[in-house]
């Protein structure tokens, strides 16, 4: 049906097919439902009840939670375009977005692809040829070597052209597998060697391209739009510069300090770019920019990208509705000329990872989410809620949160603002981490480049101090009132609704009743006495200080605030209390605060402090080296651990007798779930 | 009197338009120099008593806490507040018993602290040996203590919770400990009879029980016992070695392992206190007990004035009279109290109010005992057993009028009367000795002959036979009549020496801390904490069944 429309150049999609989820599955339905169009979702099986299924019109299952069996399966998703009459499918970022095969498969079949043609992605994929084709069209590339001829001696020898810091890239490389740099002549070869086993293990190609290794760059894209009529545009450009692993976390538009000459230089070399492939739809075309604001091509992603809202919101356009009207064959919505860039915005992603622990990437359960107030110029864009879980199976970002205001300044204010109100529990997340970004000095004077992260590592990652001890009287404070709602519901249920007993005020005869608490704040337990006054207040003594605190829980939407007063300060932070968890979130900061198990309620706990072998993070158990009975000694491998796509090494914490091993291979296990039970012995309870 | 007008509440459960009460009680001129002298007096009484409360909470000696903490155990009232609904208030009794009693001996609390309180949504008495006074062993007076505890669970029907750490009988006292009918032998026929009559016993061994103390745990109904801290033996390893040579350990002798995996006298095995009082917990839970209530309950109300102003009002002289109505308006809800034959009789006030949204029926004295006053007390006792309603009595009494006018009127009778009353009836009666306890007054006011289920002191309050100064002039009466027979006059010197001696004695054995001592009451409470001490007691007597009074005759 669909073929005779998009021979005339002009089709009209009813209905599309999203072949993603999360955020971005959610961001096209948004979209599509405002234009009108109906939304199929499709989903695996762990993303039963993801928001994106329940978001969208329709929505079908296609599998295991595999994205090899389920996101990635072309047949499955073409069999549900064909089922459900889609016209069109929107692969969102990831997964099939860049599958020339696919976007192949979809043209076969009629169904529209939303991107560009297979052959731009096809030729932007593999960076050699992209580079070739760019230097062709006159668009400022790097000194490198893409060369077929992959000898040690002759990359040896370009690499010397070059000049050092030389880069070792695989060709089909990506997300920084396969990357290397070398400094210098005598570090080349080891380095070369490193970078061709991590390529041949991702991509099972070991053919590598040399590049000029830039220092301290900057990443700077330029947001481009073609459309079937041999139009192309420029949407200003983004900088992403600030990466860990190399993976972007905080991306802002326009790029801080780009003057307008550099910005239409920028630009005007992008469209070239896209013009050089016919490209259609939306593509980033991503440089390297060096202090000097020279600029070179890097690569181009033909694909719309997870920053893209702070082009939207910079430009005020739609982009997702531009990709749906460019895929239906119209032109491009506006003219170069039109377009204007107003304002400033800042996107961060907000992560379940460890940043303490080499950003470490999480999952689990989001025991509590709330976010900023939505707004014009706040956007939340995620694909999970309160409840849902961060799954191990996909990527582990939560939500991006956008933010706009007249200028950089402004912008970062209501970035870090938003951010202090963007609470999660449940696992650990990078929002602290976040807001000491935003907070830091050189990111505030736009000092920005891709060695931020590292070259700031110790104003960003501070070693956690010590918890404020009027944080603590807060969090013993949230802990008695929420006792005191217990009981108060218990009471209620009871045909006794007035006894004193029932009450929550610590009454003794003659004197007053001082309760002995003890928190975990860190590594560190914290002793608290706290005294019931008579007035309903409490006098909390930690160390030789004593704080006059009292206070009340309010209710506010789906929070809990503690309103509360020490030593007369009166503030009002979010409160969470989970199982052992107290969470404080103010604009201050948020403060993590345990609640100690008592032994005898867990006994994976207890071994924990003296050392045993827990999953650092929920993952499937690859390997197992000890049975029970073994002896082994501290620091020997236990098992290993496959998570978020990586290896863990799981060594033993101390020398000891292996009484049971509690996974199996190939079960999964969650995060600071005990792996291996030690036999107990006498010198442990010492 | 201000009245202030009850809309100013929130609608109240069954409040009409109409129902609308005037409040008791006045607002009192706290600039006055009486108020304020009565106010210092009393304050000054209440300040003294927390001071001693503050130190008797403290337990034994400094060493011997710090050796009781270094061996792992919590102190005996930690353990209480571990094993309490956190955060839950404990009515604690008896905090003097013991003090002053023995010659050279301090026995702080008596050494053993008995209360009641909240476990798991379930009043329950609870009675824990503290073990650094004098190793936890029985003086007669902690012994006392132990078997009031019991009488007061049996009486209110009240789980018990035993926390066990004690050496058994104070040897060098048996004699007084052991062979009596309310000795040793009667905590353990306490508990049987009241597992019998399905009043739970739990028994957590938190140190040794040695001997007849084996039968804490033995005779309970669910113990527990921690491991490495907690023994039972009948005899323990000295007398085993004495008896049979044989040289064993305490723990092999009675130890958690052996009596949770071998004897079977323990049920539950902890790893440490916070663990065996965390399952004291669970099993109380597990009882499915739930507390039924026989009598209405309206949501409770602060009395509209501050409760410390009873200080001023009531103060510390007893020859000062004082309405008692303004101590009933500083304990009651809303200060509402529906008053009952106000005209009549009215050296006592009775009357209807509700306390903690309790029901209640107040007897309070406003002089001494006429006849019509004990008519009206015993027709008030008769309706409050009728209605089932809670008597609470704040006892202010010199005692009955004298005198011939009367007891041709007949006072002896009527006064018989209310002690009938008052001793038949089988409603919850709680007594509250705000002033002065004398002679038959006592009786006719529920003192602890009459077996109220509570009895509390204010500082202030006296308790004797009569007054010093009464009990002097008789023997000095006595004495001059004697002299008389004899030819002779009695000097002024002798005659003070001869009082002198007797009003003292009557001053020291009248005071509350000589009767808290020994056990004569639950307590000396602070007047201000009165209304709370109040609505904790009739919330556990509520535990127990209301049943009906049958009255003893009453002479016409």
């Amino acid at each position: 049906i669909c073929l005779a429309c998009c021979c005339r150049g002009r089709s009209n999609i009813n209905k599309v097919l999203i072949a993603n989820r999360g955020e971005i599955a959610c961001r096209v339905i948004r979209t599509a439902r405002k234009m009108g169009v109906q939304s199929v979702a499709v989903y695996s099986e762990a993303d039963r009840n993801a928001m994106h299924v329940e978001m969208a019109d329709e929505a079908y299952s296609i599998g295991p939670a595999a994205s090899q069996q389920s996101y990635l399966s072309m047949e499955k998703i073409i069999q549900v375009a064909k089922v459900s009459a889609s016209q069109a499918i929107h692969p969102g970022y990831g997964f099939l977005s860049e599958n020339t095969e696919f976007a192949e498969l979809c043209k076969q079949e009629g169904i529209i692809f939303i991107g560009p043609p297979s052959s731009a992605i096809r030729d932007m994929g593999i960076k050699s040829t992209s580079k070739t084709i760019m230097s062709a069209a006159g668009v400022p590339v790097i000194e490198g070597y893409h060369g077929e001829d992959q000898s040690d001696q002759c990359l040896k020898e370009h690499a010397g052209r070059i000049g050092y810091p030389v880069m070792i890239k695989a060709i089909r490389g990506g997300g920084g597998k396969g990357m290397r740099i070398a400094r210098s002549e005598e570090e080349f070869q080891e380095q070369l060697e490193s970078a061709r086993r991590e390529a041949k293990k991702s991509f099972n190609d070991d053919a590598m391209l040399l590049e000029k290794f830039v220092d301290t760059p900057r990443h700077v894209e330029v947001q481009v739009f073609g459309d079937q009529h041999g139009n192309a545009v420029y949407l200003f450009e983004r900088d992403c510069s600030v990466q860990r692993r190399y993976q972007k976390i905080i991306e802002e538009a326009p790029g801080p300090g780009i003057d307008p000459e550099i910005r239409r230089r920028l630009g005007e070399a992008a469209v070239k770019a896209a013009k050089a492939v016919n490209y259609v739809g939306a593509g980033t075309v991503e440089f390297i920019m060096d202090s000097n604001h020279n600029f070179y091509f890097m690569e181009m992603n033909t694909r719309l990208q997870v920053e893209h809202p702070v082009t939207e919101m910079v430009t005020g356009t739609d982009l997702v509705e531009w990709q749906l009207r460019i895929a239906s064959g119209e032109k491009l919505p506006l003219s170069q000329e039109e377009i204007r860039l107003k304002g400033h915005a800042f996107e961060a992603r907000i992560y379940a990872e460890d940043p303490q622990d080499n950003f470490m990437p999480g999952a689990g359960p989001l025991v509590h989410l709330s976010t900023p107030p939505p707004g014009p110029s706040v956007r939340i864009e995620t694909g999970v809620r309160q409840g849902d879980e961060v799954s191990v199976h996909y990527d582990p970002m939560i939500a991006k949160l956008v933010v706009w205001a007249a200028d950089r300044q402004a912008a970062l204010k209501k970035l870090r603002y938003s951010l202090h109100q963007y609470s999660i529990t449940g696992l650990n997340t990078n929002i602290d981490f976040l807001l000491s970004l935003s907070r830091h000095p050189e990111f505030e004077a736009g000092n920005v480049h891709t060695d931020f992260i590292p070259q700031h590592y110790h104003d960003l990652l501070p070693p956690p101090s010590a918890t404020a001890k009027e944080v603590l009287c807060q969090a013993v404070l949230g802990l008695l009132l929420q006792e005191k709602v217990v009981t108060n519901a218990f009471r209620l249920q009871t045909e006794d609704q007035v006894s004193p007993f029932a009450s929550s005020s610590g009454r003794r005869l003659n004197f007053s009743h001082t309760r002995n608490m003890t928190l975990q704040d860190g590594k560190n337990k914290v002793a608290i006495a706290v005294k019931y006054n008579r007035d309903g207040s409490y006098s909390m003594q930690i160390e030789d200080k004593t704080f006059e605190v009292l206070g009340d829980l309010c209710n506010e939407g789906d929070c809990t605030y503690l309103k509360c007063s020490v030593n007369g300060i009166v503030s009002k932070p979010k409160l969470i209390i989970s199982e052992s968890t107290i969470y404080l979130f103010s604009m201050g900061g948020s403060a993590q605060i345990g609640i100690p198990v008592p032994k005898y309620l867990s006994s994976a706990h207890t071994e924990g402090v003296q050392g045993s072998a827990l999953a650092p993070m929920t993952g499937t158990i690859e390997k197992v080296f000890v049975k029970a009975g073994d002896r082994v000694k501290t620091g020997d491998i236990l098992m290993v651990m496959i998570a978020m796509k990586m290896e863990h090494t799981i060594k033993s914490p101390k020398d000891g007798t292996i009484k049971k091993v509690l996974f199996k291979e190939g079960s999964q296990a969650c995060r600071h779930a005990s792996l291996i039970e030690f036999v107990e012995e006498e010198s442990d309870e010492a | 009197r201000v009245l202030l007008p009850s809309c100013a509440a929130a609608p109240r459960l069954r409040s009409y338009h109409g129902d609308a009460v005037a409040a008791l009680g006045s607002q009192i001129d706290t600039g006055s120099a009486l108020y304020q002298e009565n106010y210092e007096r009393m304050k000054a009484l209440v300040s003294e008593l927390h001071e001693r409360a503050e130190h008797i909470r403290l337990g034994g000696s400094e060493k011997a806490r710090k050796l009781h903490i270094s061996r792992g155990k919590l102190l005996p009232r930690e353990r209480i507040d571990r094993l309490l609904d956190p955060g839950s208030p404990f009515l604690e009794f008896s905090q003097f018993a013991g003090y002053q009693l023995y010659p050279n001996e301090e026995v702080p609390a008596g050494g053993i602290i008995t209360g009641i309180g909240r476990v798991s949504g379930v009043e329950c008495v609870i009675i824990a040996n503290d073990a650094t006074v004098k190793g936890g062993t029985y003086f007669p007076v902690t012994l006392k203590k132990h078997l009031r505890a019991q009488e007061i669970a049996l009486a209110n029907r009240l789980p018990c919770v035993y926390l066990v750490d004690s050496g058994g009988a104070n040897l060098p006292r048996q004699a007084e400990v052991f062979p009596d009918r309310d000795h040793f032998g009667r905590s353990f026929y306490n508990q049987a009879i009241m597992s019998s009559r399905n009043i739970s016993q739990i028994a957590v061994v938190m140190g040794s029980c040695t001997a007849g103390g084996a039968y804490v745990p033995a005779m309970a109904d669910e113990s527990i016992i921690v491991a490495k801290q907690g023994t039972i033996f009948l005899g323990g390893p000295p007398l085993v070695k004495a008896a049979t040579g044989e040289d064993v350990s305490a723990e092999d002798l009675g130890g958690a392992d052996l009596h949770c995996r071998k004897s079977g006298v323990t049920d539950h095995y902890a790893l440490d206190d916070t663990h065996a009082l965390h399952l004291a917990r669970k099993a109380v839970r597990s009882l499915n007990y739930s507390k039924k209530l026989e009598v209405t309950i309206e949501p409770s109300e602060e009395p509209l004035f501050p409760l410390d102003e009873v200080y001023g009002v009531v103060g510390d002289n007893l020859k000062r009279n004082f309405d008692v109505r303004e101590v009933i308006a500083r304990i009651v809800d809303g200060s509402r109290f529906d008053e009952f034959k106000a005209l009549y009789g009215d050296t006592l006030v009775t009357g209807f109010a509700r306390i903690f949204g309790y029901p209640v029926g107040i007897i309070g004295n406003n002089g001494v005992l006429f006849s019509e006053s004990a008519k009206k007390a015993t027709h008030f006792i008769q309706l409050c057993c009728q209605r089932k309603i809670p008597l609470v009595f704040l006892q202010n009494i010199t005692g009955f009028m004298v005198g011939k006018e009367y007891e041709v009127g007949g006072i002896a009778k009527d006064g018989a009367k209310m002690v009938t009353a008052v001793a038949c009836a089988n409603v919850p009666k709680i007594t509250v000795i705000i002033g002065g306890s004398y002679g038959a007054g006592n009786f006719a006011m529920c003192g602890r002959a009459y077996s109220p289920r509570f009895l509390y002191m204010w500082p202030n309050a006296r308790i004797s036979v009569m007054g010093g100064e009464q009990a002097a002039n008789v023997l000095a009466t006595v004495a001059k009549d004697q002299k008389a027979r004899e030819g002779k006059e009695l000097s002024s010197e002798e005659e003070a020496a001869l009082k002198e001696p007797i009003i003292k004695r009557f001053e020291e054995e009248g005071s509350p801390y000589y009767s808290s001592a020994r056990l004569w009451d639950d307590g000396i409470i602070d007047p201000a904490d009165t209304r709370l001490v109040l609505g904790l007691s009739i919330s556990a007597a509520l535990n127990a069944p209301i049943e009906k009074t049958n009255f003893g005759l009453f002479r016409m």
